[in-house]
């Protein structure tokens, strides 16, 4: 009996070693212990690389500062030095970047690369629910193809970190999610860690065109009016309040769990403060509904996106303390459009109000720095001289602060990460192209060698695999 | 005396007021002539009675009348060679949208100029950006063609002369197959009934007779493009469908084509320059937006040119009001490898040359007086333009849009509401 005992235990250790190691287990089901609260964490960890002093640059540090023939140090994933004159360090890279610019990396706060990829075919239709005009239970995570050959003309751009949104169908669309511009076999590994979620709701037009006078499929075909709109979005925090005070009186008394609502942790994450409001707006009289709404109940629109007309309530704005994140020159294709002018992000931002500057495209995504340029340029025509130094915040800084990760990144900082771009030239001119695109100090960009550059699952096998886009 | 233009805007429309027979001379740093004569450093342009008289150096006498404008930068007027400015005011606006007509019984003999409205807003803020010149073109809707285009300036005048009938446009490729049944084979059917339908007109309709595809009114108007005497626009974009497309056209040598899109053009760029076929192109395209675009690059340009295909450069990711961003799209091309003079050329001779617009698209004695002063270098992200000749008539560089930037410059209501505010 003792030898079979020791037999069957001698076949299933050799069993175990062939399976190549101890699995993972999954934590059980416990009744007492609430749900977790980061049940998708990001697995991302910042990619090797030596150190790298770039020298001779104009560095814009992304504050407002800029040094000429300046040197920057990354080591670690980090900036360590920015200054005029710094030692490399035992088998450090060299870059000697005369005549190229320095900037932190750009930072597109509105995009819907992964969830509205290219090719953009039926099954790729990912970034809006359209089933029923609340569904803040949505993650847009949940629907972000990673293999979006998007994600890499983006990162020819300079983009080293974007948030990906739910689209604006909905009034209340989802959660977005903020993501490293890394090439990753899953979400999980592009997802910028601990960064705060974001909620994206949207006022105005395209909510009742999905639902009332577009017949969508909520039954009742509400919202089909703006005052429709409003009351939709009171009525739901109305409801996330109730589940918010059902909770905190749970976790201070215990009791009755309970019942878990997907929708309402979300809602309830807005109103803890956890949980930052994105919100699509486009009208004047509209941006100001939405901020006595959020007095209304007790909580922050973090930015305006689209903000069309913030120009014309650039001090409300400044005053209550929203970004508005803003096209060039993009107007004119809805009602809630038409009264766009290009000068609108000069305009705020002279105001005092923070002012970024978002795509909401994968065309426009690729040449952020442009954008800015040509807004820089016709504020400048009307008198507001903003320094380009200054201007960059539009593209990272700003951007950052609106995602809750400007500790970390949005600027050339010692200690923050080496999120870096090198120019070929005056970022602001047409002629120039990123040249390297670092993120946490890697290299994950290099115009000079295309062979080392990411090509998605997608593209492999297709025409122009491999070939400069 | 020699007059100074001031740039105040109000001044530009004082002088707009009887000004055919007024002398302009337009001084650049740079002069751009888009002719052999090249750039020309401190160069002068005379405008006289809307046309273009002396076009030299520094030397070159300036008439004692001329008002004089001077600037860093003097090129012809710009020529969008593919647009929907003018034809739809606020694009989600069904009621305001003349592109397309789901519910037509026509579609051949569709007429875009029917929908042009000079009042359109788009169409000041296309020429205060140095547009002077707008081929428009309809949507399709019911089938493969979308109907006829013409060609306006951007004076935005109740009296715009337009060329009617300068084209017709329509879909291939992934597009085309959508609108003809829901596939290649069911537009290329399409397509080949259509032409067989235009060639026998007006035969087969008489006595009541129908077509295979078209009404008698539609086959009357594909017959002169059938017959090589109209140009025809075709929106198409693979190597794939491209080069159907040129089987057709050397299956008949008499079919005038020109590509819009044309995505992978580069692929199939010797045969399209052997076949002197044209490609309207948006530069900025290098994503595989569909499965008929998977090489798509931003170098497509310039590969073209170095193949000796004619290229425009357009703005086809939004065409009815931001036209004008050609000019970024033409220096993103030139920062992706194409020529500078090539990009200029894009803009202005060879949008003129692809819809005959003799006169247009040039400095050079003679031509039309559409000229354009620049800030700065016109295909740089920061230029704009000090003044625009359309015509040889100084234009407003005002717009709804500049109207609104003044109203709003200061947030000031301390003593009246900014209504009260009139720029």
């Amino acid at each position: 009996m003792k030898r079979n005992f020791w037999m069957a235990a001698a076949l299933g250790a050799f069993a175990l070693a062939a399976c190549g190691g101890p699995k993972e287990v999954v934590k059980a089901f416990s009744a007492e212990e609430p749900f977790p609260s980061n049940p998708y964490p990001s697995t991302y960890a910042p990619y090797p690389n030596a150190p790298v002093l770039i020298t001779n640059a104009t560095i814009l540090d992304g504050e407002g500062a800029r040094i000429e023939n300046g040197s920057l140090l990354i080591q670690g994933g980090k900036v360590t030095a920015l200054g005029l004159e710094i030692a490399a360090p035992e088998g450090a890279v060299v870059i000697d970047a005369a005549g190229r610019w320095v900037t932190p990396g750009i930072i597109d706060n509105h995009s819907h690369l992964g969830a509205y990829p290219s090719p953009s075919v039926t099954a790729h239709q990912d970034g809006n629910e359209i089933s029923a005009p609340v569904t803040a239970e949505v993650w847009v995570e949940h629907g972000i193809w990673p293999q979006d050959p998007g994600f890499s003309r983006a990162r020819a751009g300079g983009i080293t970190a974007l948030q990906i949104l739910p689209g604006s169908a909905n009034l209340f669309g989802g959660r977005g999610v903020t993501l490293k511009n890394v090439p990753a076999r899953t979400v999980q590994g592009m997802k910028f860690p601990d960064a705060p979620y974001t909620l994206k709701m949207a006022c105005g037009e395209n909510p009742k065109r999905v639902y009332g006078y577009g017949r969508g499929s909520y039954p009742g075909g509400a919202p089909y009016s703006r005052m429709g709109n409003m009351a939709g979005y009171r009525e739901a925090w109305i409801r996330a309040a109730d589940y918010r005070r059902k909770w905190d009186k749970y976790n201070i008394e215990g009791g009755d769990m309970p019942t878990r609502d997907l929708e309402l942790d979300t809602l309830a994450g807005v109103l803890s403060g956890e949980i930052l409001v994105h919100m699509h707006c486009y009208r004047a009289d509209e941006m100001a509904q939405i901020m006595d709404m959020s007095r209304e109940f007790g909580y922050k629109v973090t930015a305006f996106h689209h903000a069309v007309e913030s120009y014309k309530i650039a001090d409300k704005l400044a005053d209550y303390g929203a970004c508005s994140s803003m096209w060039a020159d993009w107007w004119g294709f809805k009602m809630e459009a038409y009264d766009g002018i290009p000068e609108n992000i000069p305009l705020v931002a002279n105001a005092g109000a923070c002012a970024i500057v978002h795509s909401d495209s994968d065309v426009g995504i690729q040449r952020l720095n442009q954008e800015a340029a040509k807004a820089w340029a016709d504020g400048k025509r009307i008198g507001i001289d903003i320094p380009i130094e200054q201007a960059w915040e539009w593209l990272s800084l700003n951007p950052a602060k609106s995602l809750g990760i400007d500790d970390v990144t949005g600027s050339l900082k010692p200690g923050k990460n080496a999120d870096v771009v090198i120019w070929s030239g005056d970022p602001f001119s047409i002629y120039t192209k990123a040249d390297q695109v670092f993120i946490d100090g890697a290299l994950m960009y290099d115009r000079a060698h295309p062979e080392t550059n990411a090509v998605t699952d997608f593209e492999l096998g297709q025409p122009g695999e491999g070939d400069v886009k | 005396m020699i007059r100074h233009l001031i740039a105040a805007t109000s001044a530009a429309a004082c002088l707009a007021l009887g000004a055919m027979a007024e002398t302009y001379a337009v001084i650049g740093e740079k002069v751009w002539t888009g002719t052999d004569a090249g750039t020309i450093d401190d160069g002068i342009v005379i405008i006289r009675d809307g046309r273009i008289v002396t076009v030299g150096g520094p030397d070159t006498p300036v008439p004692e009348e001329a008002t004089v404008v001077n600037a860093e930068w003097v090129t012809p007027g710009l020529i969008s060679a593919f647009s929907r400015t003018g034809i739809v005011e606020v694009d989600a606006e069904d009621s305001t949208n003349d592109t397309s007509a789901a519910l037509s019984p026509f579609s051949v003999s569709l007429n875009a100029a029917d929908g042009f409205n000079p009042d359109d807003t788009a169409i000041d803020v296309t020429r205060i950006a140095g547009v002077t010149r707008i081929v428009v073109a309809p949507s399709p809707a019911t089938n493969l063609f979308a109907g006829q285009g013409f060609v306006a300036d951007t004076t935005g005048s109740q009296e715009t002369a337009l060329r009617e009938r300068a084209f017709l446009y329509m879909s291939m490729g992934e597009g085309g197959a959508g609108l003809a049944g829901g596939s290649r084979p069911a537009a290329w059917a399409q397509l080949r009934a259509a032409l067989d339908d235009a060639r026998a007109y007006p035969g087969r309709y008489a006595g009541g007779g129908e077509g295979d595809v078209l009404t008698r009114r539609d086959a009357q108007a594909l017959a002169s493009a059938a017959r090589g005497q109209q140009l025809i626009l075709v929106s198409v974009r693979s190597a794939t469908d491209l080069n159907a497309l040129m089987d057709l056209a050397e299956s008949d040598r008499a079919l005038k084509f020109a590509v819009v899109g044309g995505d992978e053009a580069w692929r199939v760029a010797d045969r399209l320059a052997a076949l002197r076929i044209p490609v309207i192109l948006d530069a900025f395209s290098n994503l595989p937006g569909s499965f008929d675009q998977l090489a798509a690059t931003q170098e497509n340009a310039s590969r073209l040119v170095a193949a000796g295909v004619s290229i425009a450069i357009v703005n086809l990711g939004n065409d009815s009001h931001l036209a004008r961003l050609m000019t970024q799209i033409a220096g993103n091309a030139v920062a992706n490898g194409l020529d500078w003079d090539e990009a200029m050329k894009s803009l202005t001779v060879t949008p003129a040359k692809i819809f005959g617009l003799s006169g247009y698209g040039t400095l050079a004695v003679g031509a039309r007086g559409d000229v354009v002063a620049w800030d700065g270098d016109p295909l740089e992200n920061t230029s704009n333009t000090d003044a625009v000749f359309i015509d040889g008539v100084p234009q407003d560089l005002t717009s709804r849009q500049t109207e609104l930037r003044d109203r709003y410059r200061t947030l000031d209501e301390s003593q009246r509401p900014l209504a009260y505010v009139h720029p």
